[in-house]
């Protein structure tokens, strides 16, 4: 490449930056003036009003909201990991018939968007007592999830070589032993994708989560954030700290762990 | 070999035993089956059926209507601009993304320092909640102290209310969708050209190619099977906007910025019909299928082997 164009694709990539931080920026700005502040976002205030995270704090009861969606996104992200580690391992070392149809139905299941069936969704909830329940929401985000995973681990599997299995059967492992200890740590790369790219979707859920935890005690941080936001939004400056408070962790986590986040979100390349 | 793919020696004792697990294994699907026949298949099917009565939503009693609710779609001024609502989001955004997207990967791919930080800053909103994201413009783009009008004011223009213009807001949403998702299509296009041997592009070099003939007739066709996958994903994901516009414009003014998604959540929950907002669903399970087979399709085809 010649230095001309160098510099003209350096210029270009600090555009790019710069066009998208901005709304992060701003988003800063709005969040530390002090509230009923006249001038624009643009010129931050000097002096932070730290008030303005305490009162989103407490008025958006971010708190416990945090805590709700940690303990959904976890306990989530753990089963329909394992279980779907365990519905990829037969898919994938016993290629019958029958066994490719379930593969293909299961695939399937990645096309259906989640809110084509809130209405019955929500019907069924109701009659078996789900509605305000986190389980509830735990099973639906495992259940929605579970076609991703099934299909990212069958695809690891198939590059995983069947002396494996053999050798640890040979050994006298058992099937669970076979599958947890000797075939689960050579997946880890998938595992790491699958925590992510789930981890990410149920930690942000709103589509779920506003219809079946509207009651205050169960609510997760999105749905905290939109009763707040459609109650005060006169208080734009409390919500934009509230907006900042309640995607940090997942930021937090980002930065640290960004290797990961990248490779395994483009390999599950979820949403948009 | 046997037909479960063991190429075992089926006298062997221990691997009789490995061959003899084999249906056995099978086991281990049916909790995951268990509950996509629960979660999504049943009602699904119950979908199907509210959609063909005139069910409120939480009496015992309803009647059937049979494709009444269907037919009244047609006729409903409100789902004509609701449905071309949820086209423009799924099919907007999806080109947007994937064309800046590129574009993105195609900077990103020239090895310049700094590349990497650049990648994160497109990426980061990615694992930010859509419903924040949709906060975060709704600040910037809001008629009162937003930062956009604050520019056209500063700059002597009169201000704009775009959430208040019905094509406008549309437009936003479009915008912030695109923005919030483009880093996805920009990783895929990223590991798509890293694995474009530089050989291919050496001959075309030498062969006389221009840079534009190269990307035209190397690196694209090369890059098709990320195409597909990006925009596949994109197109069903365009399909399901809600919390955005939630964030917004709240569907509005009235409803001329609804997606089915939205419409159904206030045909359920505000007016108490079940039946017609499970219709919607169902016809948009349907649109989900025809746009996300249709592009996997046209897409697939334009696909070429090394």
């Amino acid at each position: 490449m010649s230095g001309s164009r160098r510099i003209v694709v350096r210029i270009s990539l600090a555009a790019v930056a710069i066009a998208h931080l901005v709304p992060f920026y701003l988003l800063l700005s709005l969040a530390t003036r002090s509230p009923g502040s006249t001038g624009t976002i643009w010129v931050p205030q000097f002096a932070v009003h730290w008030a303005n995270v305490t009162e989103a704090w407490t008025a958006a009861r971010l708190g416990p909201s945090l805590v709700n969606t940690l303990v959904i996104t976890v306990v989530a992200v753990v089963v329909s990991a394992v279980l779907g580690l365990c519905a990829a391992y037969p898919l994938a070392r016993r290629v019958t018939r029958v066994n490719s149809t379930i593969m293909s139905a299961i695939i399937a299941g990645m096309m259906v968007p989640n809110l084509t069936i809130l209405v019955p969704l929500y019907g069924f909830m109701v009659q078996i007592h789900g509605v305000n329940h986190r389980w509830a929401v735990i099973l639906l985000h495992i259940t929605f999830n579970l076609p991703l995973i099934v299909f990212l681990y069958t695809g690891a599997l198939r590059g995983v070589p069947r002396e494996l299995d053999e050798a640890a059967a040979i050994d006298g492992a058992g099937l669970f032993r076979t599958l947890f200890q000797v075939i689960a740590p050579v997946l880890k790369p998938t595992t790491a994708a699958v925590v992510v790219i789930v981890g990410v979707a149920i930690w942000n859920d709103f589509n779920f989560s506003v219809f079946f935890l509207q009651a205050p005690d169960v609510r997760t941080v999105t749905v905290s954030m939109q009763a707040f936001f459609s109650q005060y939004n006169v208080y734009v400056e409390r919500a934009a700290a509230g907006s900042i408070v309640s995607s940090l962790p997942m930021v937090v986590l980002f930065l640290a762990l960004q290797k990961y986040f990248v490779k395994g979100l483009a390999s599950g390349a979820v949403k948009g | 070999m046997s037909t479960n793919g063991y190429a075992v020696n089926r006298t062997a004792p221990t691997v009789r035993r490995l061959g003899r697990r084999g249906w056995r294994i099978n086991l281990l699907y049916l909790p995951a089956l268990a509950l996509l026949l629960t979660f999504i298949a049943y009602p699904f099917v119950r979908g199907v059926m509210y959609s063909l009565t005139d069910w409120n939503g939480f009496s015992p009693s309803y009647h059937w209507v049979g494709l009444g609710q269907y037919q009244r779609m047609l006729s409903d001024a409100r789902v004509r601009t609701v449905l071309l609502n949820t086209l423009v989001y799924a099919v907007a955004s999806t080109l947007l993304q994937n064309a800046i997207g590129l574009g993105y990967a195609l900077l990103l791919d020239k090895g310049i320092r700094g590349s990497a930080v650049v990648r994160t800053i497109v990426y980061l909103p990615i694992i930010i909640s859509n419903l924040i994201m949709g906060y975060i413009w709704y600040f910037i783009v809001r008629n009162n102290g937003g930062a956009l009008n604050d520019v056209l004011i500063a700059f002597g223009r009169d201000p704009v209310n775009l959430l208040a213009d019905r094509h406008l807001a549309v437009l936003v949403i479009v915008a912030a969708n695109t923005f919030q998702y483009v880093g996805v299509a920009m990783v895929l296009y990223l590991s798509g050209l890293q694995s474009i041997p530089r050989s291919c592009l050496e001959a075309a070099e030498i062969d006389g190619a221009s840079p534009r003939q190269r990307f035209w007739r190397v690196t694209l066709p090369l890059l098709m099977p990320s195409v597909t996958v990006s925009m596949t994903v994109n197109v069903i994901g365009g399909l399901n906007i809600f919390a955005v516009i939630i964030a917004l414009t709240g569907g509005g003014p009235g409803y001329a910025t609804s997606s089915l998604g939205t419409i159904m959540y206030q045909l359920y929950f505000g007016e108490q019909n079940a039946g017609y907002a499970a219709g919607l669903g169902v016809l948009m399970f349907l649109l989900a299928a025809l746009l996300g087979l249709t592009t996997l399709g046209a897409l697939r085809r334009r696909e070429v082997d090394l």
